[in-house]
């Protein structure tokens, strides 16, 4: 296990996660106490200096949205978590819930000291309410702690948080759409701008971070050593948490060092393939990543390089198949899943998604026609620059780089 | 296998009392209609909202019919219909799929004998295909009434599993 470093997931199996004088008593919330110490500025900065983005999908510098947040006038802020991890084979942020929840609430609060924020909101997806409890009971008892509430450590910092359930719909994960579930409406995506920063929930400024993005933040902070920079280089510092799946011996949830190849992850970390399958392709960052084969084994596991060899970090996570599946077969499965979680607004993705399937099956039952593959690569690009959300801008990110990678898939003998 | 007549679920004051905690556990907050939502599909043995108990819940909060509608529509994990008492909520996503899932959903059709989408005439069991749910880790998995059982890979498992909801 050489090449896992536990950073963000140092308090994991450490505590007690029912009880915050656990927490307390392995150094729990001296983040928060060092943070209302320091200017909102100084944490942001902080942050940047080791370029942090965000661990939902986007890759966002999450210090420079902070200090954007906090220049954001109004009286009334809010932080959002985005705990709506939906992309299939990920489930990194399900461990961090589930083993570091106190951590998680406490990044919260150094997010809403740090941008002035009064109010966060955990927006949990429904497929982890076992994990409602452990929250709920971690908000309560750190309020009667005096962590959350007024007067935070006796400082005039006042802070809540709400937890709030997703209902199964993956497009709650984008921001806009996160916003209309969190206030009790169905979670159809709508234009920006007004952007979320400015007019987001309950039409307030409001700072949306992944579960992974918060995590960090605490030992970020007391991190005097700088042991956290010295992962990792160029964009891609410190650690990354990696959910990998699949045809893997091992699947489950990584702490990696960037940098740490992906034979490194697939092979050593979970274990392998199979004996004596071979590897047919990997997918980064979830159903809306795009795919790769074994050249890509030797790259570093970074934004740069994964981003240099055509994939992207996304999600973090890592699916691995082998060959009994046809990569027709992983994009009807990916597409099948698009079609499902199209929230049926806008027409690229509505009718993209649901014609570029029927293209799939017909390529499958050996009908289709150069012509047919013509107008699914044509809808896919459409999709790709006129849907209204990311949902349907990403969804043919599969189709559309395994058509570079495995041509023959779409080889027809038709000319009609 | 024929679907049972469900009867109309109305609202008794059983129901109404169990709807009354429900809502005070959300603090009668109109925003955590989907919490509220599912809290309350849970109260009812069919896993569904009944038509009664979303009007009572409409006055209660108060929010709009049409919103408690849009909403249990919109959401996979809402329903307006009535459901088994145990919907096996089968993944068909991309890693339970190469996991072999297939067997998995023909073991439960045949033990059951219904396909999926169809309820058991005893309105015990459903079976529902459904997207990821985050177990990846334990594929091939199904999901019953928020709970994860992982490692499916064995028709015993499956039959065990069976046996221990009957």
């Amino acid at each position: 296990m050489k090449h896992e470093v536990p950073f963000i997931t140092r308090n994991f199996g450490q505590y007690d996660t029912n009880s915050i004088d656990s927490y307390i008593n392995i150094g729990g919330f001296s983040a928060l106490k060092k943070a209302l110490t320091m200017e909102g500025e100084d944490i942001a900065a902080r942050i940047a200096a080791v370029k942090v983005k965000g661990r939902g999908g986007a890759a966002y510098d999450m210090g420079r949205k902070w200090s954007q947040a906090r220049a954001v006038k109004g009286e009334h802020k809010v932080v959002v978590c985005n705990a709506d991890e939906g992309e299939p084979c990920t489930f990194k942020d399900r461990e961090l819930i589930a083993q570091d929840p106190f951590n998680l609430l406490e990044g919260m609060l150094i997010g809403g000291w740090t941008v002035q924020a009064q109010d966060g909101y955990i927006y949990m997806r429904e497929e982890y309410r076992h994990l409602r409890p452990l929250l709920l009971n971690a908000i309560q008892q750190a309020e009667q702690k005096g962590f959350l509430g007024k007067n935070i450590l006796g400082t005039d910092f006042e802070f809540h948080i709400h937890l709030y359930s997703g209902a199964g719909a993956y497009v709650c994960g984008e921001g806009t759409a996160l916003i209309h579930s969190i206030e009790g409406k169905a979670g159809r995506p709508r234009m920006k701008p007004p952007f979320i920063k400015v007019s987001g929930l309950f039409s307030l400024p409001t700072c949306v971070n992944n579960v992974e993005s918060f995590s960090i933040v605490p030992h970020l902070l007391l991190d005097e050593q700088g042991e956290y920079a010295g992962y990792g280089s160029g964009e891609s510092i410190g650690t990354k948490l990696v959910s990998v799946g699949g045809n893997v011996v091992r699947p489950g949830v990584f702490e990696i060092s960037f940098g740490t190849s992906v034979r490194d992850i697939i092979y050593d970390l979970a274990g392998g393939l199979p004996p004596g399958r071979s590897l047919r392709l990997i997918q980064f960052g979830g159903a809306s990543g795009k795919i790769s084969d074994a050249r890509i084994l030797d790259t570093p596991y970074g934004y740069d390089e994964l981003k240099a060899a055509g994939v992207s970090v996304g999600s973090g996570a890592i699916l691995v198949l082998d060959d009994r599946t046809s990569v027709l077969d992983f994009l009807r499965t990916t597409q099948a899943f698009f079609c499902h979680e199209s929230c049926g607004q806008c027409t690229p993705c509505r009718e993209g998604n649901l014609h570029i399937r029927l293209f799939l099956d017909k390529l499958a039952r050996g009908e289709a026609t150069g012509a047919d593959i013509a107008a699914m690569k044509k809808i896919a690009n459409i999709m790709s620059i006129s849907s209204l959300c990311g949902l349907g801008e990403t969804a043919q990110s599969a189709l559309q780089s395994a058509m570079r990678i495995f041509p023959e898939t779409f080889a027809v003998g038709g000319t009609v | 296998m024929q679907t049972a007549p469900t009867p109309t679920v109305t609202l008794t004051k059983e129901l109404t009392a169990k709807i009354d905690q429900v809502l005070k556990s959300h603090k009668q907050d109109p925003t955590q209609l989907l919490g509220i939502l599912l809290d309350v599909q849970d109260c009812i043995e069919q896993n569904y909202v009944p038509e009664a108990a979303a009007f009572y819940i409409a006055e209660k909060l108060p929010v709009k019919l049409s919103v408690i509608y849009d909403c249990l529509t919109f959401y996979s994990s809402l329903s307006d219909q009535p459901r088994a008492k145990y919907p096996i909520q089968l993944c068909n996503s991309i890693v339970c799929h190469v996991n072999d899932a297939a067997s998995v959903a023909a073991a439960f059709q045949e033990i059951l004998g219904i396909e999926i989408g169809e309820t058991t005439y005893d309105g015990k069991f459903t079976l529902e295909s459904v997207p990821c749910f985050g177990a990846c880790d334990q594929a091939p998995a199904v999901r019953i009434k928020g709970k994860i059982y992982g490692h499916l890979n064995t028709r015993e498992k499956i039959q065990q599993l069976i046996a221990q909801l009957i």
